[in-house]
Order: structure tokens, then C-alpha cells, then sequence
């Protein structure tokens, strides 16, 4: 029989055929209709959204819609050219001083995403003669960035300081110049990186140390910066990477430094070089949506974890295995079974809940994930509409 | 280090319920994803527990070459010199 260059792509095809009795693709979900930070219309029918990442609520704000408004008028639709060519505007110059400034960090770089920014550091700073630690539960961008890099990646037990410890001293002296990378909060589960004690080991073996703030800018800190903060390390952490997407509201992602050096490695990056920068409109909203962190984030962080709160404690209420910390991400864990987890997650949406569906590989474990992730525009009814569905499916999730 | 058939052997113990569900014999040719059914996710923590046994560190970066038993016993041998 002829091979056929799609041969290998059978897991997916079959994962399609598995989807295709239900009416809606978990993994191609179209909204069809936009109506707040936190509803949609979805297959017709109104939705809330407890799965979009969106944490501070900022996507509607309308001070970030007249900056986007304003760029979009006055320098066009895009940049159509790489930050190393004509694609640098004096916004996105003024986004890195307002980053630096914002982590009282000397050295910014802004990208067109956070993939990317993930991508350009991580396949480049390390170099063929160096290591990279990263945590086994690291997001796919810090994977890829690795994969596209020529270091040596070693993977350590997913927040296990004693573990990375342990595979620092098997390095010898090239621990020196290894590199250990974390996240602030962990995309799928939502529990944070143990970052005292990391940076304890750190410190030991003088490692360089990366945290992906991803999922933490904005919700974490007395001043939103992230975990870093939160857990005061911030001398010890050698370089932050995080996303516009997410509290933020808008596309692209950063790296900062305590290394001016940094600024050397800026026309080394592939990944920075050879994509287009981002649109005039994203980084104006974007640079509103840091001020409006600056100066009204703790007032949407409280309200974001408020939300957190009552999520996790309404569903541990109903018994359902869920992460170990209370978080604005809030997973319950399923089966190993993918038709039973298609199964629950299509009633949730058809009681007008949106989540996120998570299955291996992605999700951490062997089992598949019901992915929340909460926002500050969340309102306490909106919350309890999200407990009420799942409850209603109680006995299936358990079950499972 | 560790001589070949020691690790071979060691191997094998851990690789014994694997092949016993997929119904296979265990040699240095079995291939670990093709005949033993091992996902990615699987193979994974299994080396975790092999890093442990051994108390060595396997780079991500061999992965792509390991396909059999034997390749996996060679790269673990090389990498306990």
C-alpha cells in the first residue's frame, strides 16, 4: 500500500472522527458573537466564558479601545516589517521603557507574541555548550524554544526544588551556566512554582534562573508584577517572560532583564528577526492596559481572586479533584476516558458554560482537564451560574 | 560504568508489564512506541524513574533517536561513562 505523507497525522484523524457526533469541536470552537469580557454567543446560545485567560477583564475597557482606535487611524493596520527592519515604531520603544520601568529592570524586549518571545529567548541565550533545566509541566513555547535552540534540556519534576537540585549536582561545574526555567503560575492546573526554595537552589549551584510570568503578570504582587514579586526574589531572577494576551488583553509577550547584556542578544534571536512586529493598534492598547495595571490593578486583582475563591471553593465543595491552590485557573481532573471528558465538557456548554478541554499530552497527568480560568469582570452570579452547571453534572465528572 | 547487559537487564524489568500488555516479547529490537504501545506521556515518567534508578540525567535532546530497546540501552550506557 502507498504512504501517504499524512499517514503519521492518524491520531488526529481519529480524534476528529471522536468529535464529529457532537455538534461543536472542542478544539475549534467558534464565537460567534462577541457580547462582553465574558459572555459570547456560542452555537446560538448565550455563553459565559470561564475560559479565556482574560484576567483583569481589560478586552472591553474603553481606554484601550480608543489607543488601539487612535494608532489604527493614524499609522495604518500594521507595521508589515520585522523590528530589525522598518517594523520598530516609537511605540513599541516606548512599551519597553514603560516594561523596564514598570520591573524597575534596565533591559526590555517586546515581541510580536508570547510564543515567540519564549522561542527567540530560550533558543538563543543558551548555547551549544550550555544546559537548560526546565519543570516537566514547562507550557509547549518553552518546549519549542528549547528544541530550537542547541543547549542540552534536562526536564525536573514538576515544582520539585530537591529534584532540580539533584540533577544541578550531577552537572558539575557547567551547572554554573545552566539555565533553570519556571512559570509563576502553571498554565493548566494553576498552581504556582515553589520560587523561594528554587531560588535557593539556584543560588547553591549559581545558575541562571527564567520565570515565564505568563499567567501571573497582573495577578500577582502587591504591584502586579508577578510571582517574582510576590515571593520577593527578584534580584535572583535573571530574566522574566511574559504575554500581552492575558491580563493584558491584547497579543504579543517580553522578556526583561537585570542584564544589560540583554540588549546583545536582541539581533541574535531568529524568532525576533523574522516576523513581522506587532500592529500600532496592539501596542497602544497594550501600553494603556500596563498603566491602567499600574494604577487600578489592585483593585481588578481583588476582584479576579474574589472570583478565584469562590470558583475553587464552590467545586471542591462538590468533590472534584482539583488543583492544590486556590488560583484564577481552576481545573478539575478527569478520567483517563477522552469520549467521557468530549461528553462532559459538550453539556457544559450546552447548559451555557464555556471551559476549556484539556487531554493528554497537554493536560499534565494521564487524565483529561475541564480548564477554568477566571476574570475580574466576572460577576458572583456569573460565578455561581458556572457552579450550578457543573454541579448539575456531578455525577458524570466523579464517574468518570 | 555501567557494562550494556547490566542495563539491558535493568531494562527489561522495567519494560516486562509493558510487553506483557501489549502481548509482545521483549528483545533489543522491540521498539518502545510502535510495539509497546508507550505514549509520549508514559515514556516520560518512565525515564524519570530510570533517571532515578540509575541517577543520571537523559537530555530531551537523545529522545529523537531512541526507538528501540537497544538504542535507549546504548545512550544509557553513554551517558553513565
Amino acid at each position: 500500500m502507498t504512504q501517504s505523507i499524512f499517514d503519521k497525522f492518524q491520531y488526529y484523524a481519529n480524534l476528529r472522527e471522536d468529535v464529529a457526533r457532537l455538534d461543536t469541536n472542542p478544539f475549534n470552537v467558534v464565537v460567534e458573537q462577541v457580547l462582553s469580557e465574558t459572555e459570547a454567543i456560542v452555537n446560538g446560545r448565550r455563553t459565559i466564558l470561564a475560559g479565556t485567560n482574560n484576567y483583569l477583564g481589560l478586552t472591553f475597557d474603553p481606554r484601550c479601545i480608543a489607543a488601539g482606535r487612535k494608532a489604527l487611524e493614524e499609522e495604518g493596520t500594521g507595521t508589515t516589517g520585522s523590528r530589525m527592519a522598518n517594523g520598530t515604531y516609537a511605540g513599541h520603544l516606548a512599551l519597553e521603557r514603560e516594561l523596564a520601568d514598570f520591573f524597575g529592570l534596565p533591559s526590555s524586549i517586546v515581541f510580536s507574541t508570547g510564543y515567540i518571545a519564549n522561542l527567540g529567548i530560550l533558543s538563543t541565550i543558551p548555547g551549544p555548550s550550555d544546559v537548560v533545566l526546565l519543570d516537566a509541566d514547562s507550557h509547549a513555547s518553552i518546549y519549542d524554544g528549547c528544541r530550537l535552540g542547541s543547549a542540552e534540556v534536562i526536564r525536573f519534576r514538576h515544582n520539585d526544588p530537591g529534584d532540580l537540585d539533584k540533577r544541578l549536582k550531577r552537572l558539575g561545574t557547567k551547572a554554573e551556566s545552566a539555565l533553570i526555567v519556571v512559570e509563576g503560575i502553571y498554565s493548566m492546573i494553576g498552581d504556582q512554582a515553589p520560587l523561594q526554595e528554587i531560588v535557593e537552589v539556584k543560588r547553591r549551584h549559581g545558575a541562571y534562573l527564567l520565570v515565564d510570568e505568563a499567567h501571573s503578570l497582573g495577578v500577582l504582587g502587591e504591584h502586579g508584577r508577578g510571582l517574582v514579586e510576590q515571593a520577593g526574589v527578584q534580584e535572583d531572577v535573571d530574566f522574566i517572560v511574559g504575554t500581552f494576551s492575558k491580563s493584558l488583553g491584547a497579543i504579543g509577550g517580553f522578556c526583561v532583564s537585570k542584564w544589560k547584556e540583554l540588549e546583545n542578544v536582541r539581533y541574535a534571536m531568529r524568532p525576533y528577526i523574522f516576523t513581522a512586529s506587532s500592529s500600532p493598534s496592539i501596542i497602544a492598547s497594550t501600553r494603556v492596559a500596563l498603566h491602567i495595571l499600574r494604577e487600578q490593578g489592585a483593585e481588578l486583582r481583588k476582584r479576579l481572586w474574589d472570583n478565584a475563591h469562590r470558583l475553587y471553593l464552590g467545586l471542591r465543595e462538590l468533590d472534584f479533584k482539583l488543583g492544590p491552590e486556590s488560583s484564577p485557573v481552576v481545573a478539575i481532573t478527569l478520567g483517563e476516558s477522552k469520549e467521557q471528558a468530549l461528553e462532559i465538557w459538550h453539556d457544559l456548554l450546552d447548559k451555557g458554560v464555556y471551559v476549556n478541554l484539556v487531554m493528554p499530552p497537554a493536560s499534565p497527568g494521564a487524565g483529561c482537564l475541564l480548564r477554568c480560568s477566571l476574570s475580574s469582570a466576572h460577576s458572583a452570579v456569573q460565578i455561581d451560574a458556572i457552579i450550578d452547571a457543573f454541579r448539575s453534572l456531578r455525577n458524570n465528572i466523579l464517574e468518570s | 560504568m555501567k557494562r550494556y547487559q547490566e542495563i539491558l537487564d535493568a531494562l527489561y524489568e522495567v519494560l516486562t508489564p509493558f510487553a506483557n500488555e501489549a502481548n509482545k516479547q521483549l528483545s533489543e529490537e522491540t521498539e518502545l512506541v510502535a510495539d509497546l504501545d508507550i505514549d509520549s506521556v508514559r515514556l516520560l515518567e518512565l525515564l524519570m524513574e530510570i533517571e532515578d534508578h540509575m541517577d543520571i540525567s537523559i537530555p530531551l535532546n537523545v529522545l529523537p533517536d531512541i526507538n528501540t530497546v537497544r538504542d535507549l540501552a546504548v545512550s544509557l550506557q553513554e551517558l553513565s561513562e
